[in-house]
This record gives structure tokens, sequence and C-alpha cells, in this order.
């Protein structure tokens, strides 16, 4: 029972990245079901013993793009360090898991946050996102209690962080960038502390 | 016969007030099972030093010494006769069965304990979270209790009744980790506040007095984290603060007065600095992001609009 539970959790995973791909490469509408069953070499039958419709594909990509991103970011917010040390590491990881996972980060820009109406039920506000999202307040609100990070509205302090962070992996995806994207690591990390420090 | 002497320290009387507003038992209905030696509000004919000296004698037993006030040893600040209310305890401490601080400025030290001026206020057996007051921390009285702390600003008459008439009958009390009856303290006002639709939706209160909205993220409501049965045991059981739409002060708890800014919630980022007892802040932000983004339509009305 359990062997099949986990390997039901892997094939779900191998779905989630092929969907993530054929997705962002040619749009949420233009992708099919049958075309998400062809490509990962299952009927479409199939596939949907995993998921019920492409909707709910959908919005479980954004959910386990968010579980993971968010433990990583739990992983930072866990360490015993400066609030400065933290940003440097944070924007390192952030870059490094788009680099590892590029079909994740372009999925969230070119589907999450093209075809909203997809996502409006379930998936609004914080539903879909709330890992990340608690992870970042809970990292502010650490960095402000311990006087390193300037008291502000949570919203332009979380725009701060996420939007640059967003931009350079647009960049990246636009083929606009001279180098790799880990080489602005430090100076984007520096921006970033910089805006935010008391 | 069990008899009672009620003595103050440094006090605004506030728990004497509260006390004569007891019901089920009455203040009379109590005093007619045990009898009062003295109560420097009321008795008028009895002589306070010479019932002292008969309890430090043997010639009265003392069942209940129960304190009102904070505790000086500094006679320019607080006296009765010649001596200092530290002394006053001092006498008594071994006479009593049970020693019953009463208040927050007893239990804990509270405002007084504020004083720049004198800066040796303490609570009977605590000053704020620290068992640094007036007796010693292993302290007890014969009855194998430490200094009973009914806490409060003031306290409500019926926690001082429970707590007497459960030691009148020698039924076991069980301390929290403050020294309170756990049977009082283990509530919260959150527990039965009228809020709490409001409170799990989050939606919130701008101002006081409006019967919406929670008073817990702007109005600096301490609900969620004080042990106080404040919604369950109502005041004059009619109210109470949450219900009347006045947060929450804390005024059960060993650091009610070191706060500062009462009717302002301390946030880092927007987000409370103390979040409710029992759950992370990692949970809380978590749980008030979903509440929001599911939106409960009729907790943004006035109460009258809604069906």
């Amino acid at each position: 029972m359990k062997v099949s539970k986990i390997s039901k959790e892997q094939k779900k995973e191998e779905i989630v990245k092929t969907a993530c791909k054929l997705f962002a490469k040619n749009g949420y509408y233009n992708t099919t079901i049958p075309d998400i069953a062809e490509a990962l070499g299952m009927s479409v039958g199939n596939l949907y013993n995993y998921f019920k419709s492409k909707e709910e594909l959908a919005k479980y990509i954004m959910q386990y793009s968010s579980k993971l991103l968010g433990e990583e970011i739990r992983n930072i917010n866990e360490m015993d360090l400066p609030t400065k040390e933290k940003i440097f590491l944070l924007v390192k990881r952030f870059i490094e898991i788009a680099e590892e996972n590029p079909e994740l980060i372009d999925y969230f820009l070119r589907v999450f946050l093209s075809n909203r109406e997809v996502f409006s039920k379930g998936c609004e506000g914080f539903l879909c996102v709330q890992e990340v999202v608690t992870e970042i307040m809970l990292f502010l609100e650490e960095g402000v209690k311990k006087g390193d990070l300037r008291n502000q509205d949570l919203f332009t302090a979380f725009v701060t962080i996420m939007g640059p962070l967003g931009g350079l992996v647009f960049l990246k995806g636009e083929n606009i960038l001279m180098d790799n994207p880990l080489k602005y690591s430090e100076e984007l990390a520096e921006n970033i502390w910089r805006a935010l420090k008391a | 016969m069990k008899t009672l002497l009620w003595i103050q320290g440094l006090t605004c009387n506030g728990n004497t007030h509260s006390l004569l507003n007891a019901e089920n038992p009455s203040f009379y209905d109590i005093f007619s099972k045990i009898k009062l030696l003295f109560h420097p509000a009321i008795s008028s004919d009895e002589d306070l030093i010479k019932i002292i000296k008969d309890i430090t004698q043997n010639k009265i037993s003392l069942t209940f010494l129960v304190v009102e006030g904070s505790i000086t040893k500094n006679k320019s600040f607080c006296r009765v006769g010649d001596f200092s209310i530290a002394e006053i305890i001092d006498q008594l401490k071994d006479k009593a069965e049970f020693i019953i601080a009463v208040g927050n400025c007893a239990s804990f030290g509270n405002i007084p304990a504020l004083y720049k001026e004198n800066t040796n206020v303490v609570g009977l057996q605590y000053i704020f979270t620290e068992k640094k007051g007036l007796l010693p921390p292993n302290f007890k009285t014969k009855s194998g209790y430490p200094v009973i702390n009914i806490s409060g600003c003031p306290i409500h008459p019926a926690w001082f009744m429970q707590t007497i008439l459960a030691l009148y009958y020698e039924k076991p009390l069980i301390l929290d980790a403050f020294n309170r009856p756990k049977e009082i303290y283990m509530y919260l006002p959150h527990d039965g506040c009228i809020r709490n639709e409001y409170f799990e939706w989050k939606e919130e209160s701008e101002e006081f007095g409006h019967k919406e909205g929670c008073l817990f993220y702007n109005l600096g409501c301490k609900g969620p984290l004080t042990h106080a049965p404040c919604n369950k045991i109502l005041w004059n059981r009619t109210s109470s603060k949450t219900r009347a739409g006045m947060p929450c002060l804390g005024c059960t708890e060993f650091n009610f007065p070191l706060r500062e800014n009462y009717f302002e919630t301390k946030k880092n980022i927007g987000i409370p600095e103390e979040v409710p007892l029992g759950v992370s802040k990692r949970a809380y932000i978590t749980i008030s992001g979903v509440a929001k983004s599911l939106r409960n339509e009729r907790v943004k009305k006035k109460l009258e609009e809604t069906d």
C-alpha cells in the first residue's frame, strides 16, 4: 500500500514537470490533456487517474512549486545567521532553484501570472502560494524584530524581495542576460539588503 | 470557625471593591461561614495590631491571610502601625493555613513595582516573571500551598469566592505555573469572546465600541494571550471588555504593566509580534492568509445588515 502511494507521488511529480514545460512553452489553452499524456507516454485515461481536469493539474503545479520553494526558504529562515547573510543566501538559492527547475519558474511567469482566470477558484489570493508567502513574511518579520530591517508595510517589503528575483529569471527566460544568472546573485542581494535594511 | 484576615500593601482598593460586589456567595454569605478578623475598609472597632499580636501568640488561629496590594519594606510608602507591610507579613506568614494574594499587585508587584522612587516593591512571591518576591521561592504555608495568586487588575469577585470556597471545603486546588488556580486561569478571554467569528476570518475592528470586528490585530487586544475567564464568568453577570468593544489589556498576567501602548498591537512588517497562545507564527500567518483569501462576506457587514 505504502509503496504504491510513493510511486503515485513520483508519477505525479513526473506529470507536473512535463505538463509544466508544455504549458509554459505552448500556453495553457493550447495545451491539452492528450498532449500531456502523449509527452509522458501514458494514456489519457490513466492521466485522468491522477488529475481530474486540466484546471486541477494547473493548480496542483502551483501548489507543488510553492511547497518546493517554501521548504528552501524555511531552511534559510531556520538558520542562525544575520539577516544580511540570509538575504544573500535567499537570492542565491532562488536563482539556483530557477536554474534547476526552469520549467517551474517559466510556468509561474507565463501561465500563473498570465491566465489568472484559471486560478481564480481555489487558487486565489494566498491559497496556492501560501508556503512561499508565509516563509517570506516570517523572514521579514524576524529581520524587523531583530532591528536589521526597516519596519514598513508588508507588501512593499515583499515585492522588494520577490520583484527583483522574478525580474532576473524573466530576463534569463528572454535570453537577454549576458552572464549566467548566478553571477548577478551577490549584487542583486546587495541591492535588496540596501533597500530593506534599517 | 475558620478565620480570614485581609491586609493591604500598596493598593488602589480595586480588589476590595470587587469583594463587595461578590454574589453566590455574597460578601455577607461568605463571612457568615468564615470569621472576618479584619478588613481595612470595613472593620472600624477592631484593633488590627492587637489581632496580629494575638495571631502571633497563637491566641487566634488564622486560616486565610489575604493580601491586597504590593509589598514594600519601606515604611514611608506603606505602614501598618509601626510596621512596614513586609514586617506584618513576616510575622504572619507561618501562622496562616493559606496565604492568598488578591490582584496583580500582591501577586506580581504590578504598577507600584514600577515606582522609580522606591525600587523595593514586590509581590508576595513574585516580582513580575521572577520568583523573587518578598517570600522565598520555595515558601509554603502550613497547608503545603505556596502563596495562591488570584491575579487581575482588579480580580473578579467570583474568582476569589470560588478559591475561598474550594479551600474552605478542603478541595484540592491545582495551580498553574504562576501559582494561580488552574480552574479559573486555564481559560483565555478569547474563550467565549463573542467576536471569535471576526477573529477566525481576520476581520479587524478599527474603532473601540463597535459591535463588529476583532480587536486583536489593530487595537492591542490580549484576549488570545491572557489567562482569565472574563468571557466565561462575565462582569456583573452582564458583559466583558471585549464584548463591549474594548480590548483585553492582559491584566491577569505577570507582565501586565510592562507593555507600552495598550491600544496598539505591536507589529513587525504588518505581522503581530505576539501571536495567540498555542500556534507558531508560521501557522498564524498561514491561517490568516487563507482566512482572508476565502473571504467571508458576512463578517464584512454591519451586524444589522447581515441575514
